[in-house]
């Protein structure tokens, strides 16, 4: 794996650095001062973003967190043919089954198996009269990659039947990591929700990003009274407690408001306080850069204002900038999931984390079936992913590290 | 100092009002006034007594523009301590809410002192132990802490003691001392509840604040004036103690103001998982059955009290550190 990124890093590296041609170890710092006269050596002639990817390659953790990230958006790509089922379908058989393991290489009356799960056996408690499953080891339900299962539409276009995994005959139970109160299994669920979860991270990123730089950008360029309005804007949002205020304009959403529609209004209210963290990263980067020669320089030269902010100031921070926007997207992933599980964010039929943990919201059903809280391990591992993430990019950004 | 204070304090009263007239557009907000699902509700009842309904609308300027009636629900706030009327529970808004704040505010300052209490040794420690196991864990833990929602950690205690301890962690008192009046016992039984909803709410700040605590030692660690200190001679922990950790409190202590709404915040949101008898469920509650001068009162109370928090935070921060208070 190590030298594919290397190799890859080669490629993306001797058109864009456009000299010498690059090591496959990266950047080597010149260890002979006489070394200079021969020709540059790459780490010198290197663009801020080859040093930033040198820089940040080095961290490991952080890099390995990329991965997962990748990972989790492929996953929300494919949600629909990852799925073993679909998201609605539900099977009032098997309330509250737990989860089976996945297991290979079985035998059974018919032959062998090379992945199989056990089905369940009912067991009545005779107290509570309540219907419990139970794993029954003896029978095995054979399993097959690309099974025909529950039909569905691939990115709402193209009409198929084919899941990655799932029970090689339609309609045995098949719940990786358990059902839920009517029988749904909650790994599609999970799939599924993360559709919804990591794309509202990403659209409320843009929003505030958006609102961010325009009035970071506004506040920071031109100073004066105008910077201090907007700063006093800004320390009054913040200074609101975040979750009522949420909760507040999150409850005036109709009920019967269509889900699409109420899924960009959330986006709205979370990035109504996301904005103001981006602005001011925003607005202390144009004040450093203001005064700076390279600035002054351009506007010598007869720059216009858009030009010099745009070409020249830009640059400079946007990685920066791409390293805080990472760090803020697990703040905008905890928030709706916050709303939606206290029942005043995304609703039922939507299926997000939140929504999906409203489910593990009662103590009673937690204890019958712990695995109601696997949407919120999803979360968890998101979240901390997102943080090592930024993290490293934060520390390849800042030169001085 | 007196003119700092005064300044900021004057400061503070836009802030205040941009607060009341947000909690009042969020009173506004859902479709339909506030009288017409009253009339709707006595009707039910078949009592519809014209001149009670003349006196709302009275009350409250229900016929007249929006900044007229803004000003009546204001003034009544400042100059009457009257919030309104709860449409759910038919009793004056200003009863139901003070004991829930004031419950909230225990727990918001109580979880404040807890989270400087952990993360300041412990940032302390990361700092000195730079890349040490103790750090390593401290990172690691704190990472985690960022990571879980509240909500999802309240859950998981109220799991893990519901499941292993076979006893429910949820509310502030036991059942016998729930509707009895204030008194020590009382007071000994809120402490022992105590605990549970302030570590859920306190992790993540403790997260943060280690690892400021840290960042900002490491900073002054490096500095000339330490080798000086070292070089003539000063024991280690009396020269950690009076000049970088002196230094590297600045920017704890303004964080420390910055933590307070999402205290609050999260406050709110445990209190629900946890069924705790403060502001947190009794505003949901509102805000699902639309009992809007309810939720706006406590939107509005919970708002200023986190603006006079800071405020308090910001006063301590310029007696501690006199550049702020020159400026």
């Amino acid at each position: 794996m190590k030298d594919n990124v290397d190799k890859n890093v080669a490629n993306l590296a001797t058109p864009e650095a456009g000299a010498a041609p690059v090591p496959a170890d990266g950047p080597s710092l010149p260890t002979d001062e006489m070394d200079t006269r021969r020709a540059p050596k790459s780490s010198q002639v290197a663009g801020q973003w080859q040093l930033m990817w040198w820089k940040f390659r080095k961290h490991k953790v952080a890099v390995f967190c990329a991965y997962v990230i990748l990972f989790i958006y492929a996953v929300a790509i494919f949600a629909e043919f990852l799925a073993p089922s679909v998201p609605g379908a539900s099977q009032s058989r098997y309330t509250y089954a737990p989860p089976q393991a996945l297991k290979f290489f079985g035998q059974s009356e018919e032959g062998f198996l090379p992945m199989y799960v056990n089905d369940y056996t009912v067991e009545v408690d005779p107290v509570a009269l309540r219907r419990t499953f139970v794993i029954d080891p003896e029978t095995k339900v054979p399993v097959r990659l690309f099974a025909k299962g529950e039909p569905y539409k691939f990115w709402g276009l193209i009409p198929l039947d084919r899941h990655l995994i799932g029970p090689a005959e339609k309609g045995q139970p098949f719940y990786l990591l358990g059902a839920d109160r009517i029988g749904r299994d909650v790994l599609s669920r999970m799939i599924y929700g993360s559709r919804i979860s990591m794309s509202i991270g990403l659209v409320g990123i843009v929003v505030s990003l958006f609102l961010g730089i325009l009035l970071g950008g506004i506040s920071g360029y031109f100073g004066g009274q105008v910077d201090n309005a907007i700063q006093r804007i800004i320390e009054f949002l913040r200074s609101i407690p975040t979750i009522p205020l949420w909760m507040g304009l999150a409850a005036a959403i109709p009920l019967t408001m269509p889900p699409l529609q109420v899924y960009f209004i959330i986006t709205v209210i979370l990035s109504l306080i996301g904005w103001t963290g981006l602005a001011r990263e925003v607005r202390g980067r144009f004040f450093a850069l203001k005064t700076e020669d390279f600035v002054t320089a351009a506007r010598l030269d007869g720059n216009s204002e858009l030009r010099v902010i745009m070409r020249h100031m830009v640059p400079s921070f946007a990685s920066h900038i791409i390293a805080v926007v990472t760090l803020s997207i697990p703040a905008m992933i905890l928030a709706e999931t916050a709303l939606s599980f206290l029942g005043i964010g995304l609703r039922p039929p939507v299926v997000s984390w939140g929504v999906l943990l409203q489910e593990a919201q009662n103590i009673r059903s937690v204890a019958t079936a712990p695995w109601l809280f696997y949407p919120g391990v999803a979360v968890v591992i998101t979240v901390l992913a997102l943080n090592f993430l930024g993290d490293g990019l934060r520390d390849a950004a800042d030169p001085y590290a | 100092m007196l003119a700092y204070l005064i300044k900021r304090i004057l400061w503070m009263i836009p802030t205040l009002i941009a607060i009341s007239i947000m909690s009042f557009i969020i009173i506004q907000l859902p479709p339909g006034d506030y009288l017409t699902s009253l009339v709707a509700s006595l009707a039910e009842e078949g009592s519809v007594d014209q001149s009670t309904l003349a006196g709302l609308e009275k009350r409250y300027g229900l016929n007249q523009p929006i900044y007229v009636q803004y000003w009546k629900w204001i003034s009544g706030i400042i100059l009457r301590g009257d919030f309104g009327q709860s449409f759910e529970w038919r009793r004056p808004v200003s009863e139901l809410i003070w004991q829930r704040l004031g419950l909230t505010f225990v727990i918001s300052l109580s979880t404040m002192l807890f989270i400087w209490l952990v993360s300041f040794p412990i940032g302390i420690y990361s700092a000195i132990r730079k890349y040490s196991v103790g750090d390593y864990i401290a990172s690691f833990v704190g990472f985690i802490g960022l990571a879980i929602p509240n909500f999802l950690l309240a859950l998981v205690l109220m799991y893990v003691s519901f499941k292993y301890f076979g006893q429910s962690v949820g509310g502030l008192f036991s059942p016998e001392f729930r509707n009895a009046a204030w008194s020590f016992a009382k007071v000994r039984d809120l402490i022992q509840h105590l605990w549970v909803p302030i570590v859920v709410i306190g992790t993540a700040g403790t997260a943060g604040l280690i690892r400021i605590m840290r960042a900002n030692l490491l900073d002054e660690l490096n500095k000339p004036y330490v080798l000086t200190a070292r070089a003539k001679g000063l024991p280690e922990t009396r020269m950690l103690l009076k000049y970088p950790v002196r230094l590297a409190l600045n920017p704890f202590v303004s964080r420390v103001g910055w933590e307070l709404p999402e205290l609050v915040s999260g406050a709110a949101i445990t209190a629900i998982v946890l069924s705790l008898p403060t502001t947190g469920p009794l505003l949901l509650n509102a805000l699902i059955s639309q009992d809007m001068y309810l939720a706006g009162s406590f939107i509005l109370m919970l708002s200023v009290l986190t603006v006079i928090g800071t405020l308090l935070s910001d006063i301590l921060l310029a007696w501690l550190d006199p550049r702020i208070r020159y400026r």
